[in-house]
């Protein structure tokens, strides 16, 4: 019952965002919103942690723009020429990645997408260091044009509500309760019969076409694509939001990703607000260290916050309930 | 004289190139390695702490005016001395949990120190002199090599060949390696256990230090540096396996010589040589070269 006020609620504010706040900047919330929850799918309910979606956001924002751009195809298959494209890489980095468990695994998504940031360095397409610029935007179906900031605003809504809410089926099938299992223990898992490899494999490319639909549907609303997108940070970056929002919640990783992004963009006027109020001149330099207050952030959370911040109201929730009962 | 092609000192001094990166990730594998044996935290801020290395020689060189052969002895001590503080004050609260958590804390710690750096010194990059003593080049026939470069690999290979010594032939070496197999038992024996821990990460993350203060005088000392080197190093982690001291340091070595060669015939591919060798293992020999799975 609360959730569905909750879900209603979250609807009409988002229903009612573009005519309050800047439609891009609220797009681009919505995007990484998805990019998170797609890396939540395997950290926070397959317990995989990967340090290589920057490879899938940026590589499917690349090839998306490329496919817009130089094929002139309409917006629809641009976006799913970056899905399939991060799948497939998904695939290939997952298939080699899942030989190995824990921090292996890791450290191996890690290079295998700093292989891909070479790639896109390299590639004539991408245009190297200046990246690929002016991406038309085009017409979604030959019909709805989407120049228009608000127009767009509310497709990338449907993408991402569409996104979301596969994830939630997801999570919640035998498939998602399978994976659980994995993460819970994944010996009994194989010994209960299941072949752990290819479940996990199979969350590997979904998460990783997910996070390419976040990162094609962004280049499309921003109109470019650089390679800050598919760079190491940007892979650390997620992990960060999913950890802030609350790893292995729903909602958890959206909220992480708001906060993370609102941060970056709005830390120049945070730190003139606090050096006016605070008379510290050093305040005004927050803006361009946005690496130290994210490592600062990373630090207190996993000192402190494990569970993030949706975990940790869930935690204060069930404690609160289990009081009532005992009372 | 030529080989393929590429006339012979060419190909030495692109070989000695692959020997001096290789050194540096001997020396940095094996510090991941060591930490990772006893603490089972895979260290994310060695590459920072690298550069930290190599900005301390850059600081003490220029602005304090200190000799080089101090700095190569005072900055690993300082960077000791910082891991230990972050050992003992964070990195100690998470040994119970998953690893991922230890990952994560040194990720942290990386971005902080980047930050802390690039706004002292901003991304341009910093050099020091070669010092005097090891300046100019020996003539050896074949190739001409430069004495710095000679100096970095046996340097670093003296270091290696040190602490492979001590882990593997001394008594001292031998608690460590209890240690990594059954810290309870090993402290049950009245050896304090926690301090060996902490004395580990410090000389672990020294290590990473000391390659940054030999990388200074022949590298861009930017605060980035180490993000990438670390980035490769992980790879050659997974290639060898992090069982074996003396199996990170001989990955750690060819590793660096295959991107040499590479340099010579391909030089496009030099920077995902290693990448691309990660791969060719994981298909042939999933566990790593020298791998035991922990």
């Amino acid at each position: 019952m609360n959730r569905k006020i909750g879900f209603t609620l979250a609807l009409i504010v988002a229903l009612a965002a573009p005519f309050i706040g800047y439609p891009v900047f609220l797009m681009k919330l919505l995007c990484f919103g998805l990019f998170a929850c797609a890396f939540n799918l395997l950290i926070g309910y397959t317990g995989l942690l990967s340090f290589g979606h920057a490879a899938f956001f940026g590589a499917a924002g690349y090839f998306t723009g490329y496919a817009l751009t130089t094929l002139g195809l309409p917006t629809e298959l641009g976006i799913l020429v970056g899905v399939v494209v991060a799948a497939l890489i998904g695939l290939v980095m997952g298939w080699l990645a899942i030989r190995r468990q824990g921090i292996y695994f890791t450290m191996i998504t890690l290079a295998l997408a700093q292989m891909v940031y070479f790639g896109m360095l390299r590639a004539p397409f991408t245009h190297g260091e200046d990246g690929l610029q002016g991406i038309p935007r085009g017409k979604l179906l030959g019909m709805i044009d989407l120049a228009s900031d608000t127009t767009m605003y509310y497709v990338v809504l449907a993408i991402c509500i569409a996104g979301f809410a596969l994830i939630v089926r997801i999570v919640h099938s035998p498939f998602g309760q399978v994976l659980k299992a994995i993460k819970e223990n994944e010996p009994r898992a194989i010994s209960l019969g299941y072949d752990v490899d290819r479940y996990k494999l199979t969350a590997f490319v979904l998460s990783a076409a997910l996070a390419g639909l976040a990162g094609s549907t962004k280049t499309v609303v921003l109109g470019f694509e650089t390679l800050t997108d598919v760079h190491w940070s940007m892979s650390g970056l997620v992990v960060l939001m999913t950890l802030v929002g609350g790893m292995g919640t729903l909602v958890g990783p959206i909220l992480g990703a708001f906060i993370i992004i609102a941060l970056e963009n709005k830390l120049g006027d945070l730190g003139n607000f606090l050096a006016r109020t605070t008379g510290m001149e050093w305040f005004t330099t927050l803006g361009e260290s946005v690496g130290m207050v994210t490592g600062l952030i990373f630090i207190v959370c996993v000192l402190l916050f494990r569970r993030g911040i949706v975990g940790e109201i869930g935690a204060a929730i069930a404690a609160s309930a289990r009081k009532k009962r005992l009372a | 004289m030529e080989i393929f092609g590429v006339p012979l000192p060419a190909m030495m001094s692109q070989l000695l190139l692959g020997l001096v990166n290789g050194s540096f990730y001997a020396m940095l594998s094996l510090g991941l390695a060591v930490i990772f044996g006893l603490l089972n935290v895979i260290n994310f801020s060695h590459g920072a702490l690298y550069m930290v290395g190599a900005f301390l020689a850059f600081i003490g060189v220029t602005t304090l005016g200190l000799n080089y052969w101090l700095m190569l002895l005072i900055a690993p001590l300082i960077v000791a001395v910082f891991g230990i503080l972050v050992e003992k004050s964070m990195l100690r609260w998470l040994y119970k949990l998953d690893h991922l958590y230890g990952l994560l804390l040194t990720f942290g710690i990386t971005l902080l120190l980047e930050g802390v750096f690039r706004s002292f010194f901003g991304v341009s990059g910093q050099s020091i002199e070669v010092p005097e003593l090891l300046q100019g080049a020996t003539n050896l026939g074949f190739m001409v090599m430069p004495n710095y470069r000679a100096w970095v690999v046996v340097a670093s290979l003296s270091v290696c060949l040190a602490t492979w010594f001590v882990i593997e032939k001394t008594k001292l070496g031998s608690y460590l390696r209890a240690g990594t197999e059954n810290p309870k038992l090993v402290e049950a024996f009245g050896i304090n256990v926690p301090l060996m821990v902490t004395l580990t990460y410090g000389f672990g993350v020294a290590l990473a230090g000391f390659a940054g203060v030999l990388a200074a005088p022949i590298i861009n000392v930017t605060p980035l540096m180490g993000s990438h080197l670390i980035i490769v190093v992980f790879a050659v982690v997974v290639i060898g396996g992090m069982g074996s001291i003396m199996g990170s340091i001989l990955t750690g070595l060819g590793l660096g010589i295959i991107e040499g060669f590479t340099r010579v015939f391909y030089p496009e591919g030099s920077e995902v040589v290693v990448f691309v060798v990660m791969v060719i293992v994981l298909l042939i020999r999933p566990a790593g070269l020298f791998g035991k799975e922990k």
